[in-house]
């Protein structure tokens, strides 16, 4: 019962369906990757589970540990201990990094509960160093201005902070450097242990080659259409998706 | 001191205040040269002053509403239906018991003393703050300051009163401070002496609670040569027992090199019209700052001003508004540059919720004669829902070519993206409303002394609380 799992998922946008009958177990303690072109609902997977509100489900669960979160707010799922890094992050102009965090801390204390100060800086610092963050990004509103490797990083941090059960990392590793992959790589790989699952949207082996996947999955046109070990990324990297465009999968559905 | 209470008019179908309805002193509904001889004789005022109000009730009455420019909403003001005097003997019969409980959250969110929050709530008549005031008084007027009530202020102090009184802000400037100037009572009169710079900032709030409430509050302000004064009125809490019409008149005078910062947050009940003109005079190297956050009201109307009279004058407004959900906030600026190198900064932030309309009105003027005069405007409005509205009219008037002014408005949107971004980090919709709103004003806030930022900061909490449902 320790996973999330994803049953039989159908979403649509737009009269358009995009998953089309996905399912996809992640137990707890491992490092799932998912693979896929462009525009076949990487991201959209990612949203819905964090119940993005424009989605409409059309049929199938997600259950976290074993309780269905269909039915929860993107607020309710994220204190369960859901976490998604996103793509393309959103900017918060006027708020800063250190008070976003703050409330996003105190979000998950117990009524009543205040946050402790010092406590929190000391986490949020180390959490930086092992960023390799500047601390004064502390200071500077919530992604307004970072360039793209920034946002990405500014997300693991929020990560590490927030220290959730489940996470998805959909392409964090776009737009990062070699090194400030490394960097990154190295914060994710330091939150691995039994108490969380990770799962890697990527469209790069490279990622793969620092934060090493116990699976892959490969997505097309809204479904998982092959599954395997890590040598799997390798074997995308090589011959690409198009063999599984051709292969099984049916025209896309109108919902 | 003399004690005055103000009128306690009520609006009965929220939270169904009740108040005897006998009065010591009641100038009963209704406005006539009879009830201003009223006043003046209750008030015991010099013939000056009842000459004053007996003119200002003729310019109030030849004077048309502004709905040309205006709201029309001005019109629902029934102006026969208005108590203008009302005194002594006004004593709230309610319990705390029977105060709504959406009222007591807020004083608890707001973190209101116990014995503020029975006053407020019109539990009791009077917050005891008489020690606070006269130990204030007591602290400033070893610097030979002046603070008092503007009845007192008149009667004690007629040589600085008189000449400054109705100088910056004439009687017929507008509807309004005619009828402020026919029945004004209560508010502050300051005299601040030569060089002296007061350190702590007077509050009108203990000054105020003392006399209760004014609707009709009229403030006096004077910075002598080289002085320095900061002054702060209202305070965040939601007033529950006052009058529909609020027509205050402040008037600040800066002399030479003197500087002068006037800090309001006001949080008016929905159906108040709260029609206020502030204007202060800044002489050479004078500076007059506005700080002025509005919140509530069914319409607010206020456009703090400065003219600046001599040169290397400075003037500047910095306000919020806050539209709710039916609540008009029509506020802005107006910046008169009369001498030589005067500068003058603008700064608005409005923020509309539901069907909440926010307008910003902004005056700049700068004669062609003058040199080296410049003015910032900034003015920037967001939006919380599709049904939320802003207006801007601002009216620039540059002559001449050794003059320069910026101006620079914005109008954002509080995103979905945004709002789930922050969701999926734990908050909730409304807090996640209010963090977005707190940003989109915090540049302004860390302006304000702190007691004010942290309130402005909690209030904005509840106000996107309630509007999310
Ligand atoms: N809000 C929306 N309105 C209309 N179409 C949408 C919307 N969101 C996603 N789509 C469509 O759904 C499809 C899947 O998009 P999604 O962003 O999930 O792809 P992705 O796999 O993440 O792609 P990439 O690798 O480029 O990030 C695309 O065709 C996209 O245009
Ligand atoms: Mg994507």
């Amino acid at each position: 019962m320790n996973q999330l799992s994803i049953e039989d998922l159908r979403v649509s946008i737009a009269e358009q369906e995009i998953i089309r009958g996905l399912s996809l177990t992640m137990p707890k303690g491992e490092v799932h990757a998912i693979m896929g072109p462009n525009g076949s609902g990487k991201s959209t997977l990612a949203k819905v589970i964090a119940g993005h509100p424009d989605y409409k489900v059309i049929s199938g669960t997600i259950e976290m540990d074993g309780e269905n979160i269909m039915e929860l707010e993107p607020d309710e799922r994220s204190r369960k201990g859901l976490f998604l890094a996103f793509q393309y992050p959103s900017e918060i102009p006027g708020v800063t990094i250190a008070n976003f965090l703050r409330a996003a801390v105190q979000a998950r204390l117990p009524e009543g509960e205040e946050l402790e100060a010092t406590d929190y800086y000391a986490k949020l610092y180390e959490k930086m160093d092992l960023l390799e963050m500047d601390r004064s990004f502390t200071s500077r509103s919530v992604n307004e201005g970072f360039s793209g490797g920034e946002k990405k990083r500014n997300e693991i941090l929020q990560l590490a902070m927030l220290q959730p059960k489940y996470a998805v990392l959909d392409e964090t590793d776009s737009g990062l450097d070699i090194d400030a992959l490394k960097v990154v790589a190295h914060g994710v790989n330091a939150m691995r242990g039994p108490d969380i699952g990770i799962l890697v949207i990527t469209h790069y082996q490279r990622l793969l080659d620092y934060i090493i996947p116990d699976h892959v999955h490969v997505m097309v046109q809204g479904r998982i259409v092959r599954s395997g070990g890590k040598e799997l990324a390798l074997e995308l990297e090589e011959k690409g998706y198009e063999r599984y465009e051709t292969a099984d999968v049916g025209e896309p559905a109108m919902a | 001191m003399v004690k005055e209470t103000s009128p306690l008019e009520i609006e009965r179908n929220v939270g169904n205040f009740a108040y005897p309805e006998t009065h010591t002193h009641d100038a009963g509904v209704g406005l006539s040269e009879k009830t201003i001889h009223y006043i003046a004789d209750i008030k015991e005022d010099p013939d000056w002053v009842r000459e004053f109000r007996l003119n200002a009730y003729k310019t109030f009455m030849s004077k048309p509403m502004p709905t040309h420019w205006a709201s029309k909403d001005l019109e629902a003001i029934v102006f026969d239906n208005i108590r203008y005097y009302l005194s002594g003997g006004v004593q709230p019969k309610r319990n705390w018991e029977d105060v709504p409980d959406d009222v007591k959250r807020t004083f608890e969110r707001l973190g209101i003393p116990e014995q503020e929050r029975k006053f407020l709530a019109g539990v009791e008549a009077q917050f005891d703050s008489e020690a606070v005031y006269s130990n204030i008084k007591k602290a400033v007027g070893e610097q030979g300051v002046i603070f008092v009530g503007s009845r007192e202020g008149l009667k004690d102090h007629p040589e600085i009163f008189r000449k400054w009184f109705g100088k910056v802000i004439p009687t017929g400037d507008n509807k309004f401070s005619a009828l402020n100037s026919a029945v004004f009572s209560g508010g502050s009169f300051i005299y601040v002496p030569p060089g002296v710079k007061v350190k702590h900032p007077l509050q009108a709030y203990f000054r105020i609670n003392a006399e209760n409430f004014g609707q009709f509050e009229r403030t006096l302000i004077i910075c002598d040569e080289g002085a320095e004064l900061t002054y702060m009125e209202g305070c965040t809490a939601p007033k529950f027992n006052t009058a529909t019409l609020h027509s205050a008149v402040v008037e600040l005078v800066a002399l030479k090199g003197a500087k002068i910062q006037y800090i309001t947050v006001q949080n008016w009940s929905s159906n108040v019209f709260n029609l206020v003109t502030k204007r202060g005079l800044a002489h050479e190297d004078a500076e007059v700052k506005w700080i002025d956050c509005n919140i509530g009201s069914r319409l607010t109307m206020k456009y703090p001003g400065v003219i600046m009279k001599g040169r290397r004058a400075r003037g500047e407004v910095l306000s919020i508004a806050l539209a709710g959900d039916g609540q008009h906030q029509d506020t802005g600026a107006k910046m008169v540059h009369a001498a030589d190198e005067t500068t003058s900064n603008i700064i608005s932030k409005s923020i509309s919720i539901g069907e909440g309309r926010a307008t910003y009105r902004g005056l700049v003027q700068i004669p062609k004669h003058l040199k080296n005069c410049k003015n910032n405007t900034e003015c920037d409005a967001l939006l919380i829902n599709s049904t939320s509205r802003t207006d801007t009219y601002p009216a620039i008037t540059v002559r001449g070519t050794g003059n320069s002014v910026q101006h620079e408005a914005s109008v954002s949107q509080v995103s979905a993206e945004q709002i789930f971004y922050m969701q999926q980090r734990g908050l909730t919709k409304a807090q996640a409303m209010s963090l977005s709103v707190n940003g989109f004003v915090n540049d302004l806030v860390r302006q304000f002394p702190m007691e004010y930022s942290v309130e402005l900061k909690r209030l904005i909490e509840l106000e996107m609380e309630g509007s999310v449902g």
